[in-house]
């Protein structure tokens, strides 16, 4: 937990002073992957040891996890490595291109790593075998334990060089794991790299936690607990462990989210039968009402400028989608579909709201613009809720639950994500069954 | 590069065809239900049923969404606030519940506000509101696992509990 937010240092080698030719077109998502060579970045033989760190192998391993970085995309194909024609040290120094094209590569990826002075020293190069120039070309210096969230900076360099947006391998997902039986579960927070490495349990398990968020720059967690069977809003630090109960309301308070400077938690609290939606402040610990209805208002969501909140309310007699100001005036509602509507969350790019749709007693993953035009339905299953955006607004994580029998047999709860297209639809990996995921914003932003 | 302009409609459409295509498939082969334990979709049977004291039911059930009590409901509820009223030392705990066909946090409200019905309903019967604690657990402690209309019927529901 202690590196979490290391800083590392970016030099720029080689500016781009060309104009690359392949660009991969993100729209369609998995039609046409970018078949592209990730060689094993060459280790120096100068390089010392580190702790158990097996050196030899941390070239050929970084290329791996850039590789399934890539492959989970939908948008590249990553080739294998027995078709590759080059040694790492000299394709990383000017590559063949001709023998490159002749294995069908479009982009080759190579590099090269030196441990000394228990520092780890990186850089990569993008090349564009079409035009055969080089694209991007980065080094960095970081601690060598530091080597996964080192295939993921890279992983997103060249993500963003080829499709022109913002990469979103480095970072975190936090999520409830889940264990025991369906009516017995255990429920603990947990955190892991996106690509499911990294697990590490926040909480022991002794009471009911739920719906855990981060903050803008992922160093704190709102959640909910049942702690000394209270059930009420969380704030945790991540790296000193410290919580404590949010704000003094005399009830529950539940579906937490930061707004998006940070400053605040929103959230709903519920007195007499009736939930209404509230901010606090976390400096002042000014506590603010912002609806007030005698109808269920929760799930809220602030817009990324912070001006809005979408949330969902039964104020009709069944859950749909409403947008206010962030004073709680002017509230709209935007969903008139067929069905119910839940867990509105704003897109970090601001033009889109995902949510959960209930119809006809199926669960659907869906977007919509802002003001509830244009739905999308993404996928369709038997249970599924809760959509958490990746940073750059391009795919979307949720959970998903399946049927059980008599005793509670053959139910699971496992963490999906998929693209904002509808395609690559995916399930991530985590050590338990898991709900409730929160996508972090880019680590080393 | 603007995602939102060169979004493909093509794909879109056809994505929502097929999802809707699908649930129209699904929505005919599911016909209603009857079963003697429901009315409406509110569990009436005893299975789960546990009981304060001896003809005093512990808890009531609820339809999908709603927080209204049925009339065998508010018959149950008399029960408890006579047993109530005879024990004036006992102070009790109503626990709210949701059954699992809805999200999370919706449903934490939800099962707030059935615990509310109950406690509410028993104020009315001359019960003090500071003998009575509501706690919500939303879908989290479904008593019948089961992913089935009873089992959920079952689930949707607010339990008194003794807490001295």
């Amino acid at each position: 937990m202690k590196k979490f937010f290391l800083a590392i240092i970016f030099n720029i080698l080689f500016l781009n002073n060309l104009f690359a030719l392949i660009e991969v077109d993100i729209t369609r998502g998995n039609l046409d992957p970018l078949p592209i060579a990730v060689s094993p970045l060459h280790v120096d033989i100068k390089s010392e040891e580190f702790k158990n760190l097996k050196i030899k192998n941390l070239g050929e391993e970084i290329s791996l996890i850039i590789e399934k970085n890539f492959r989970n995309t939908g948008l590249f194909n990553p080739l294998k490595k027995d078709a590759f024609v080059q040694k790492p040290d000299i394709a990383h120094l000017k590559p063949r291109f001709e023998d490159w094209r002749l294995i069908k590569a479009q982009a080759l990826v190579t590099g090269k790593l030196l441990i000394k002075d228990e520092k780890l020293k990186v850089e990569f190069r993008l090349w564009d075998l079409a035009a055969a120039q080089e694209m991007t070309a980065l080094a960095f210096t970081t601690t060598p334990s530091n080597w996964r969230r080192v295939a993921h900076i890279i992983s997103d360099k060249i993500y963003e060089r080829l499709t022109g947006e913002e990469g979103y391998f480095d970072t975190r997902i936090i999520y409830v794991a889940e264990s025991g039986p369906k009516n017995q579960r255990v429920k603990k927070l947990a955190i892991m790299d996106q690509d499911g490495f990294n697990t590490k349990y926040l909480t022991l398990g002794n009471e009911l936690v739920l719906t855990p968020r981060f903050n803008p720059t992922n160093q704190m967690v709102t959640y909910m607990s049942y702690f000394r069977n209270m059930p009420r809003v969380y704030l945790l630090d991540i790296e000193t462990g410290t919580q404590e109960v949010v704000g003094n309301f005399p009830g529950m308070t539940f579906a937490p989210r930061f707004s998006p400077d940070g400053k605040k938690i929103i959230m709903s609290f519920a007195k007499d039968g009736n939930s209404d939606i509230y901010t606090m402040d976390l400096e002042s610990r000014v506590v603010e009402r912002i609806t007030e209805h005698s109808s269920i208002d929760t799930s809220p969501s602030f817009s990324p400028d912070g001006k809005f909140i979408a949330f969902n309310s039964d104020r009709s007699g069944l859950q749909q989608i409403y947008v206010m100001r962030s004073d709680g005036s002017n509230v709209k509602r935007i969903t008139f579909g067929k069905g119910i509507y839940g867990t509105p969350v704003w897109s970090p790019r601001g033009d889109l709201i995902a949510f959960t749709k209930m119809h006809k007693g199926r669960f659907y993953i869906g977007v919509m613009r802002i003001d509830g035009t244009g739905e999308r339905l993404l996928t369709e299953n038997y249970y599924q809720e809760a959509p958490s955006w990746s940073p750059n607004g391009r795919v979307l994580v949720f959970y998903r639950e399946t049927k059980a029998g008599e005793k509670g047999e053959g139910f699971t709860a496992k963490l999906w994500s998929i693209d904002i297209t509808g395609y690559n639809e995916r399930r991530l990996s985590t050590k338990t069954d898991a709900s409730d995921p929160s996508w972090s914003s880019l680590l080393s932003k | 590069m603007n995602l939102g302009e060169k979004m493909t409609l093509n794909t879109n459409l056809k994505n929502i065809l097929l999802v809707a295509f699908t649930t129209l498939l699904l929505s005919a082969c599911s016909t209603a239900k009857k079963s003697g334990e429901l009315d409406g979709d509110v569990y009436t049977g005893k299975e789960t049923v546990e009981y304060l004291a001896s003809g005093v039911p512990d808890r009531v059930f609820f339809a999908t969404n709603k927080s209204s009590l049925t009339t065998k409901s508010r018959e149950t509820l008399r029960k408890q606030a006579s047993y109530l009223r005879k024990n004036k030392n006992l102070n009790i705990t109503i626990e709210g519940h949701a059954d699992e066909r809805g999200t999370r946090e919706y449903n934490l409200a939800l099962g707030e506000r059935r615990a509310n019905a109950a406690r509410d309903y028993l104020m009315t019967y001359g019960i003090s509101g500071k003998r009575i604690s509501v706690i919500s657990y939303g879908k989290e402690k479904p008593v019948n696992p089961k992913s089935s209309s009873v089992a959920w019927s079952q689930n949707r529901r607010s339990v008194t509990v003794k807490v001295n």
